[in-house]
């Protein structure tokens, strides 16, 4: 195996291009323990952290642009970040110990594609795009459109995520992201949930968007859970509408986290729940 | 496959090594410079054991490689008592036995350390889930945390 650490997006996307065993190293809490396990056997790893802009949180069209090697702790210390979108902060806040958060990143996490994948469902909600370079120059990809199944992505070979996108959070606005655990630390979601809600002046909803995690190969954004929300107030009814729409999208497994009935009705559970709470952001108040 | 020439300061000092790519900063702290005080514990980045900071963050030394740590500046257990000196934490873990086999600790003390450094009042619930990536499979964990917060308390009347 080699070690490249290229300074500019050019260089690392002509090594990931040129060899079939090429891997890119950002926080490397993912990759290093596939390493050591001989899950891989890389030809050349690809550090982009000495590239410009990878561990930069910028302002951007007033949302953020979080680079690529950016870590949780870096997010959950950027008083900028955390005041837009929590949501997405305390998600990315949740993977692993203290030790890990020092280096796990979101493009990390994403690429990672496990269905479980704590930040992803509140990026999903909160309407993440992802600037993707590669051989073919850059495009921006919906953060949905990354994972294929798990542990597989649709990025290309050469490609990689170079930078990920929070748009501007709107006025009345806020999101959240809740996950079940058997224990209260350290654990991978037996169901997550992302909720990023928009409110009217008169407090409805005007723009909803709702995510779940672990319950599916993949990622899912339950547009009939945003539809049993559009135009009411979030009281009793909205929500059980909501949990009951986000009940019948789900399709987990059973295994020896959950079973299926058990993940669909949390489902539902921590969709109430993270509304409740999102909701509460976007009038201004803490939660 | 020639090996990879890494320039970084460790506790302080200047230092190089040469690496294989494959070698994780921990291999290269216990097997190229005899830093043997960060344990290897899971190879995995569960237990903490091979605790580190890596220009002032807590890392688990078994999930970076040897070769990242070019320019930077690492910290180690070696690094936390001044010559015969202990660090509080270092005393207090000793009076108040909040250790047993000793494994954990090196990895403990460096979390520990890091912690108080940022947050010299942190209640148990902050210790407690600072300190969640750190498996000690002998106390119970009720010692390590009453001397951590002993600690704060005894460093914060200090200064």
């Amino acid at each position: 195996m080699r070690y490249e650490a290229p300074q500019d997006v050019e260089a690392a996307v002509r090594i990931l291009a040129a060899e079939q065993g090429a891997y890119v190293l950002a926080g490397g809490t993912d990759l290093l323990v596939k390493l050591r396990s001989d899950m891989i056997e890389p030809e050349v790893v690809v550090d982009i952290k000495r590239i410009a802009g990878m561990k930069a949180i910028t302002a951007e069209d007033g949302g953020w642009r979080i680079g690529a090697a950016v870590s949780g702790a870096e997010m959950g210390e950027h008083a900028g970040l955390c005041a837009d979108w929590p949501g997405v902060v305390e998600a990315a806040g949740l993977i692993g110990s203290t030790q890990v958060q020092g280096r796990a990143t979101l493009a990390g996490n994403l690429c990672n594609a496990s269905p479980a994948a704590d930040s992803v469902p509140a990026m999903v909600a909160a309407g993440a795009v992802v600037r993707v370079v590669g051989p073919k120059g850059t495009r921006d990809v919906d953060v949905i459109d990354i994972p294929k199944g798990p542990g597989k992505t649709t990025l290309a070979a050469g490609e990689f995520i170079a930078s990920v996108f929070l748009p501007a959070r709107g006025a009345r606005s806020g999101d959240a992201y809740l996950r079940f655990i058997p224990r209260t630390e350290m654990d991978i979601a037996v169901v997550g949930c992302g909720v990023a809600l928009g409110l009217d002046e008169a407090g409805k909803v005007s723009a909803a968007r709702v995510a779940l995690g672990a319950v599916g190969p993949k990622v899912m954004l339950v547009d009939t859970a945003a539809e049993a929300l559009i135009g009411r107030v979030l009281d009793e009814a909205a929500l059980a509408d909501l949990a009951a729409a986000c009940s019948a999208a789900a399709t987990p497994i059973e295994d020896k986290r959950g079973t299926v009935d058990f993940r669909r009705h949390v489902s539902g559970v921590l969709a109430r729940r993270a509304a409740v709470i999102a909701e509460a952001r976007a009038k201004g108040e803490k939660a | 496959m020639s090996r990879i020439h890494v320039t970084t300061k460790i506790n302080g000092d200047e230092t190089e090594f040469l690496c294989d790519a494959e070698a994780t900063l921990l291999d290269v702290l216990r097997d190229e410079l005899g830093l043997t005080g960060t344990k290897e514990g899971c190879g995995t980045g569960d237990c903490g054991a091979c605790s580190v900071t890596v220009d002032g963050r807590l890392v688990c030394s078994c999930l970076m490689l040897g070769a990242e740590a070019e320019g930077r500046e690492i910290a180690t257990i070696e690094g936390m008592a001044a010559g015969e000196v202990l660090h509080p934490l270092q005393k207090k873990f000793i009076e108040m036995a909040a250790l047993q086999c000793g494994i954990c600790t090196p990895g403990i003390l460096v979390a520990a350390k890091s912690l108080l450094e940022r947050n010299p009042d942190p209640s148990e619930e902050e210790v407690r889930y600072w300190l969640a990536g750190n498996l000690c499979r002998c106390t119970g964990y009720d010692k390590i945390i009453r001397a951590v917060l002993e600690t704060a308390a005894d460093m914060r009347r200090a200064s």
